[in-house]
């Protein structure tokens, strides 16, 4: 089966207080020299049939009205090639 | 006629039954709404309750927006019907694009639940025409994501439009940008307010009866038209 990869992230105007929340702890567990964390979201799509365009163009579709909120988050889509 | 205002419960809705409730002390009748049935039920108005519909899965109202009856409502505010959204109504109808923005995490990371301090700045839209602009009022306020954004260009435009309903008094609880609780939409039938009006209608309940004014407005909206 073709799985289908998209990551949603927040726009980096947008501010990310998870991904901040993240970042300052790091420092506390011995992780040091990560100067930014920012967290998103990835969804992994299994499709019945083919990847072809019409199907990404789908996807996109899909991430685009629901999957993600364009108003303050950005996304890409990308296919995972079979054997990792 | 009573005049008809329908309350929606989506599965994780809290507030419905208070909603229904200020309804009801406000003088209209409360209209139970199903998130599955896209029929209205004849209202004349309705309220998209707080909560977390559907767990809060993927976004805050993200799920809820694209149910059968936010279809219908959709439709219905789009003609000029009055729609109230609170809290995690509110964050239903900024994913549905009936309002602009969107709301996240709140600043500081905490759920935030007080009684909070708010200026009505636009004492003209369906809901809130009881007051008058510039009055301060005391409503419970409780979100984890009610931090509301939006870009310059959006935030200049609510504010050269009046579009700003109410903004927080002395302290800003979530990190909203330029203290926004409360936005409408360019024809003022559609409210979206952060705070809890529903929770301030009783004294035995609420910090205040203040938040009564936002369904007292709506029946008088309709009454008048």
């Amino acid at each position: 089966m073709a799985r289908v990869v998209v990551d949603v992230m927040l726009k980096p105007e947008i501010l990310d207080p998870q991904g901040q929340a993240v970042q300052r702890a790091l420092p506390r567990l011995g992780f040091d020299g990560i100067a930014d964390v920012r967290q998103g979201k990835r969804f992994e799509l299994e499709l019945e049939g083919p990847v072809d365009d019409a199907a990404l163009a789908r996807i996109r579709e899909a991430a685009e009205t629901f999957l993600a909120n364009t108003v303050i988050e950005d996304f890409t889509v990308r296919i995972e090639e079979d054997g990792k | 006629m009573t005049t008809r205002v329908g309350v929606v419960t989506f599965p994780g809705s809290l507030d419905d039954r208070d909603a229904q409730r200020a309804v009801r002390l406000a003088g209209a009748e409360p209209v139970a709404l199903w998130h599955r049935d896209k029929d209205l039920h004849q209202i004349d108005a309705v309220v998209l309750p707080g909560g977390f519909s559907y767990g809060d899965y993927l976004r805050c109202g993200a799920i809820s927006r694209f149910s059968p009856v936010m279809e219908t409502i959709i439709e219905q505010a789009k003609l000029g019907m009055p729609v109230l959204g609170i809290c995690n109504g509110f964050q239903v109808l900024c994913e549905s694009h009936l309002l602009p923005g969107a709301l996240t995490r709140n600043d500081s990371l905490h759920f935030i639940c007080r009684d909070q301090k708010l200026r009505i700045e636009n004492a003209e839209t369906a809901w809130t025409r009881d007051y008058s602009a510039g009055q301060e009022i005391v409503v419970p306020l409780k979100n984890g994501e009610g931090r509301f954004v939006a870009d310059q260009h959006v935030l200049d435009e609510l504010e050269a439009e009046g579009r700003v309903v109410a903004r927080y008094v002395d302290l800003n609880p979530n990190g909203s940008y330029r203290d926004i609780a409360g936005i409408t939409n360019a024809a003022g039938n559609v409210v979206g307010l952060m705070p809890h009006p529903e929770h301030a209608v009783e004294p035995l309940t609420g910090p205040t009866t203040e938040g009564l004014g936002f369904f007292t407005s709506v029946l008088k909206q309709l009454v008048n038209a």
